[in-house]
């Protein structure tokens, strides 16, 4: 255990104490683009969603598929987190902190979408008042809430020893200072304090991993309850959580490059780290493609006659190119890649790709199946408008904003979580897999 | 254990009641803002609900039926005319859309298709607010005071029934002097889903709906499934007797969705 008294590894608490001029350039950038974001939501509230490309027939788009991409993105602290801290992975210890908190920020930037897409904003509130537990949308709307209190709460729960640190060894205006005491509790890592601390992030742990499938499996219901082709498919559940986790992981490899060279941690964050990552990566891109071909190879062989227009849209209409491309460079060649991993470029590599290709898949899940017509024999048109782009530039731009502000506020590495891991591995008797390999 | 450990369970008793105290406190409050929510938001101006009278049990006089003879449709797309002039539809919506259709023996016919009224309504199912709802004879309304704009329903019909406002419509005077009601709902308002509403307003009245004395083939047919009778205006058919010597059908029989629109076929003996 880290005491508070003992000097913490100046590199993790260096972004914390100094700010270079790039950061508010960084800063400025995007926030601009949330601005301009912000901008083009207020066209639309003036004019209604008569400023997006949807149309009757395509009335689901870029928003929602934005929504289900970034509830996925979502499960990244869920699964290294917690699934890791069961499986007492000890790996895990330098991650977990920035794979939690991007679980928070995607929360808050997907759950926004629905709210975005309502052409009534102003009503919201009917959802408390006549709230209809039929409905998928409630459904999610528990759920989602359930795991934004869940996440907030296990993300701050293994922040407390170190915001006691921060509190002692670095000197802070009065409002941060403020901030910390009030967030630390007093911790003064003390057997007791310790003692419930363990336990209720033990907890946590277990009660967050059956709250984060839950959510990306009622996102996938929201569409499988439909009649509609290529919606109405039991294997959505598992195939949304599947793909939630991909992109997951996908996004917290990225985050983990962009920290290690940024905040210089490459003495935490190792070649090694990316290589275990890395692997699970890859097990979830076999998981993807083996899914992907159940799901078009069951409507292809059966091939009824709505099962076809929509294999049509897909795989030599409109959204060939999307689907194809999604495929190949987003299924197969990061496949290729990550087979090897040799170098932390590699896998980055294929870890952006990873993320291009389920925003793609996402999209793919919401558009075509709208466009497939139900009852005329053309298919239904829909493009884009520029508030949609915007709103869009905007969220990405917003969750990368709030993510380099939380790593400016708080410690990226959980350093008492890193301390203890050393500690622990200096003892010979508990057997630790992973920490050297 | 220590004096520290010890003074800390002292304190952490402390904060345990104090904390209970506020949490006990909060769900007051919170148990209070949900008991008088519909007032409050009455007084702020957010209720803008109809009363729910309409939506109440009573025992149903009707039960609603509709019968389109494709062999007399000519296309000609009368009723949407009529509709669109009755119920003030926004320009670029219709309540009812007429298909042009072409069988596998490459004859082609026409097909208007109103929303199914399903009995199995999947519209009905995903409504999150329970804006849309069903009267107890069978006509599926839907509450435009209530309606969020989700457009859950327009994603789960499977009739392509529903249109939505996706800008503000452009009213008129006559539009505007209506009082709304979810039988006859405007003026209509932006951001809500729109669909035919099998003329309530009429049939309450006693009167057919709008396409069906608007159809000058008289392909329309409408009536009383309880009375077992169906009128175009001119003629009055037995319901039962006809939908079987004609081969009744309704579309996507096989999804389960019971509709309550029913298709003569536009080629018969």
């Amino acid at each position: 255990m880290l005491d508070a008294e003992v000097r913490a590894d100046p590199v993790l608490l260096e972004p914390l104490r100094t700010t270079s001029w790039k950061f508010y350039v960084l800063i400025a950038i995007l926030g601009s683009v949330v601005a301009w974001g912000v901008y083009a939501y207020s066209w639309q509230l003036r004019t209604g969603l008569s400023m997006t490309g949807l149309n009757d027939r395509v009335s689901w788009g870029v928003y929602i598929s934005n929504f289900v991409f970034f509830i996925g993105i979502s499960h990244a602290g869920t699964l290294i987190s917690a699934i890791l801290r069961v499986t007492h992975a000890e790996w895990r210890r330098p991650i977990t902190r920035m794979a939690e908190s991007i679980t928070v920020m995607a929360i808050i930037v997907g759950a926004a979408f629905p709210l975005i897409d309502l052409g009534r904003p102003d009503r919201l509130l009917n959802i408390f008042l006549y709230g209809r537990l039929e409905s998928a949308i409630l459904w999610d709307f528990i759920s989602i809430a359930t795991y934004l209190a869940g996440s907030l709460l296990y993300l701050y729960l293994p922040m407390i020893p170190d915001l006691a640190i921060v509190r002692r060894q670095v000197l802070t205006g009065r409002l941060r200072s403020f901030l910390y005491r009030r967030l630390g509790r007093g911790w003064t890592g003390t057997a007791i304090q310790k003692r419930s601390l363990e336990k209720s992030i033990g907890m946590m742990a277990i009660i967050i991993i059956p709250v984060a499938i839950s959510v990306h499996t009622v996102v996938s219901w929201i569409f499988g309850m439909t009649l509609r082709v290529g919606w109405h498919s039991a294997i959505f559940g598992p195939y949304f959580v599947a793909g939630a986790i991909f992109s997951g992981i996908a996004t917290i490899l990225i985050a983990m490059a962009i920290f290690r060279r940024v905040y210089h941690l490459e003495k935490y964050i190792t070649l090694q780290h990316f290589r275990k990552l890395g692997a699970l990566l890859l097990v979830l891109d076999l998981i993807m493609i083996y899914f992907t071909l159940s799901e078009y190879l069951t409507a292809a062989y059966g091939s009824e006659s709505q099962d076809v227009i929509w294999l049509q849209v897909l795989l030599e209409g409109p959204y060939a190119l999307m689907f194809w491309g999604m495929i190949g460079a987003g299924f197969i060649l990061p496949a290729i890649l990550l087979v090897s991993r040799r170098s932390i470029w590699q896998i980055v590599t294929a870890a952006v790709l990873v993320d291009v290709a389920m925003w793609m898949e996402r999209f793919l899940i919401v558009v075509p199946s709208m466009v497939t017509p139900q009852m005329t024999f053309s298919w239904n048109q829909y493009s884009p408008s520029w508030v949609e782009w915007s709103i869009t530039a905007a969220a990405f731009a917003g969750f990368a904003l709030l993510y380099a502000l939380f790593s400016k506020f708080f410690p990226i590495i959980s350093m008492w979580e890193v301390s203890e891991g050393a500690l622990e591995a200096a003892e010979p008797e508990p057997a630790i897999e992973g920490t050297t390999a | 254990m220590t004096d520290v450990d010890s003074d800390l369970e002292v304190s952490y008793d402390r904060t345990r009641r104090r904390f209970l105290r506020v949490l006990t406190s909060l769900v007051g409050v919170a148990g209070a803002t949900t008991l008088f929510s519909g007032k409050i938001l009455e007084v702020v101006g957010f209720h803008d609900v109809p009363s729910s009278d309409l939506r109440l049990a009573s025992p149903a006089k009707h039960d609603w039926i509709m019968v389109i003879d494709l062999a007399k449709c000519d296309g000609c797309g009368k009723c949407t005319e009529a509709c669109n002039e009755e119920h003030f539809v926004p320009p670029g919506m219709e309540y009812i859309k007429v298909y042009s259709v072409e069988d596998e023996f490459g004859h082609r016919y026409f097909m208007p298709r109103p929303c199914m009224h399903c009995d199995n309504a999947p519209c009905l199912k995903v409504c999150p607010v329970g804006a849309t709802f069903r009267r107890d004879d069978g006509v599926i309304l839907i509450d435009h005071g209530r309606c969020i704009g989700c457009r859950y329903c327009m994603a789960a019909c499977p009739y392509d029934a529903r249109s939505f406002n996706w800008a503000e419509p452009p009213h008129t005077e006559a539009e505007l002097a209506h009082e709304y009601s979810p039988e006859a709902p405007w003026p209509h308002r932006i951001g809500t889903v729109e669909k035919c509403m099998f003329c309530a307003h009429e049939t309450a009245k006693g009167e057919l709906p709008a396409c069906v004395t608007g159809c000058p083939m008289k392909a329309i047919y409408f009536g009383d499934r309880r009375e077992d009778a169906i009128s175009n205006g001119e003629e009055i058919l037995r319901l039962a007797e006809t939908l079987r010597r004609e081969h009744g059908f309704r579309l996507k029989e096989e999804m389960g969705t019971e509709p309550r629109v029913w298709y003569l076929p536009a080629r018969r003996d």
